[in-house]
């Protein structure tokens, strides 16, 4: 089966190991991932928090582009990215005149015939047994919690993924792969996102509570399926141990990265090394 | 309670020029609701915040309340009683993440998010400075950056913001780490045609929205 694919900048820089541990994965599960050819930006917050029309036309540009190359289903990873460009075609199809407006802003007759998904709606309907037959190895030591954030899930009326407040998916999926997932209360909380670069210290305050109540569980790794969050909770652990005097340790992996894991794949390819809490403890416990 | 009989005696309107009661009026006990406001805001983005029936679920569910001047509850009230200058110089919108658990949860389906992002808006069109400097230029250097190259060009917007900020030593020992985990790029990806499509995108809506506020103050 052949799908769309819309990386997003991040995708192609501070978080490129989810890129490249997603289309290993969706490889070795035969699934086809087509790039849309010459996609720009979707604008993300600054675009929402400074004008409401470019919010609206950058992702519409990204889905007409679609369109254009006869792709009818997207995969979007990042949840920032995936969440406008849900929100953008809520919005449209809520207000007729605001579409129009949109259509003469990026130029194109858009059909509105792109269907958005995230790449955990798409895995999550795989055939157990399809999984069940890639995997390699045995991830049963991994204790892992699943860190959804914000932004797939809300707000559930142009979202339309998985359960609100209490969401599963990642967790089935994992599960399949082996590894052992723990119930936890941080599922959607926010981990200050934005902030990242300017309000450091909320970042900060949100991400130890995260951790907190991941490390109150037992968890000896932390699944994301954000970059933004990944950033948070992975860049920032160091100091948020310093800030309050705790120490976590906690390797912050994306979905696709425990995935590609159990199916045995290269840990380097899976990009690995390229977190800054190390993931060695995880690796050690992979038989 | 001598200060409100006073209050009544001397009513908002008779001294000050315009029907929308300021921050001082409103700290002097003297509130005269104004409904423009909150039919501003229903105007630009559909949504009506009178719905409100202040329960404050958003308030209680809010990851930043901690860090807000007014609680979004607060500001709700608060366009609802149309105290524009105490609205437009809140901290509230500026501290806020877009988590949209407020949206998500607000039982008369207020869309307090969306109401945040137009406050911002809003305020910078009126001149306001933000009372959260950072937050502006992170949008405004954000914004610029993805008119330029058509993708987020991280390092670049990073030496964009401190520019701006000043704050030329902030996480440079992470980004140094970053750098060397292969996380940053040194250069931006350029292709001409994604510069144009994002450069005709930000110039047409540019355009759009003067016209807007150009026959919105004709009328």
């Amino acid at each position: 089966m052949k799908y769309g694919y819309y990386p997003g900048c991040s995708l192609h820089s501070t978080g490129a190991e989810y890129d490249h541990s997603l289309k290993a994965v969706c490889d070795s599960l035969k699934i086809e991932l087509q790039e849309v050819p010459g996609w720009v930006c979707c604008g993300t917050s600054p675009a929402h928090a400074s004008s409401h029309l470019l919010a609206t036309a950058l992702p519409i540009k990204n889905l007409s582009f679609a369109e254009e190359a006869g792709l009818n289903e997207l995969v979007v990873p990042c949840a920032a990215c995936f969440s406008r460009f849900k929100v953008s075609l809520h919005e449209i199809s809520q207000d007729a005149k605001l579409g129009e407006e949109i259509k003469e802003i990026i130029g194109a007759d858009y059909q509105n015939k792109v269907k958005v998904t995230h790449p955990l709606d798409l895995l999550d309907k795989v055939d157990e047994k399809a999984i069940k037959e890639s995997i390699k190895k045995n991830l049963s030591g991994m204790k892992v919690v699943c860190y959804y954030g914000c932004l797939l899930t809300r707000p559930p009326k142009a979202m339309h993924f998985d359960d609100v407040e209490y969401p599963m998916s990642m967790d089935r999926v994992l599960e399949k792969c082996g590894a052992t997932v723990l119930d936890w209360s941080y599922k959607t909380d926010c981990c200050g996102a934005t902030f990242a670069l300017t309000e450091t210290d909320a970042v900060l305050k949100l991400t130890h509570k995260i951790l907190e109540n991941a490390k109150a569980v037992g968890a000896n790794a932390i699944a994301v399926a954000c970059p933004l969050c990944h950033a948070n909770l992975d860049t920032r652990q160091t100091e948020i141990e310093e800030k309050y005097q705790a120490q976590y340790g906690i390797p912050v992996l994306y979905f696709s990265q425990i995935m590609g894991l159990a199916f045995g794949l290269d840990p380097k390819k899976l990009g690995m090394m390229k977190h800054l809490v190390s993931t060695e403890p995880v690796l050690a416990n992979i038989h | 309670m001598t200060e409100q009989i006073s209050a009544v005696q001397q009513p908002v309107a008779a001294t000050q020029p315009t029907d929308l009661p300021t921050k001082a009026s409103a700290q002097a006990g003297t509130i005269t609701p104004s409904a423009n406001l909150l039919k501003q805001i229903q105007k630009e983005i559909g949504v009506n915040a009178n719905l409100c029936y202040q329960c404050r679920k958003c308030s209680a569910g809010c990851p930043m309340s901690w860090a807000m001047d007014y609680t979004p509850a607060q500001l709700i009230h608060a366009i609802r009683l149309g105290l524009s200058d105490l609205v437009f110089s809140s901290k509230t919108m500026w501290m806020c993440s877009s988590c949209q658990t407020c949206t998500t949860r607000c039982p008369q389906d207020v869309d307090i998010a969306k109401i945040m992002d137009t406050c911002k808006i809003m305020a910078v069109k009126q001149g306001i400075p933000s009372p959260v400097p950072s937050v502006h230029k992170f949008n405004k250097a954000a914004l610029r950056n993805i008119k330029w190259f058509g993708r987020m060009y991280e390092l670049g917007l990073i030496g964009d913001l401190k520019m701006r900020t000043f704050e030329f030593f902030k996480d440079a020992g992470l980004g140094m780490k970053m750098f060397f985990k292969g996380k940053l790029k040194i250069f931006p990806s350029i292709s001409p045609g994604r510069t144009a499509t994002t450069w005709r995108i930000f110039s047409r809506v540019d355009k759009k929205e003067k016209s807007k506020e150009q026959s919105a103050n004709t009328k």
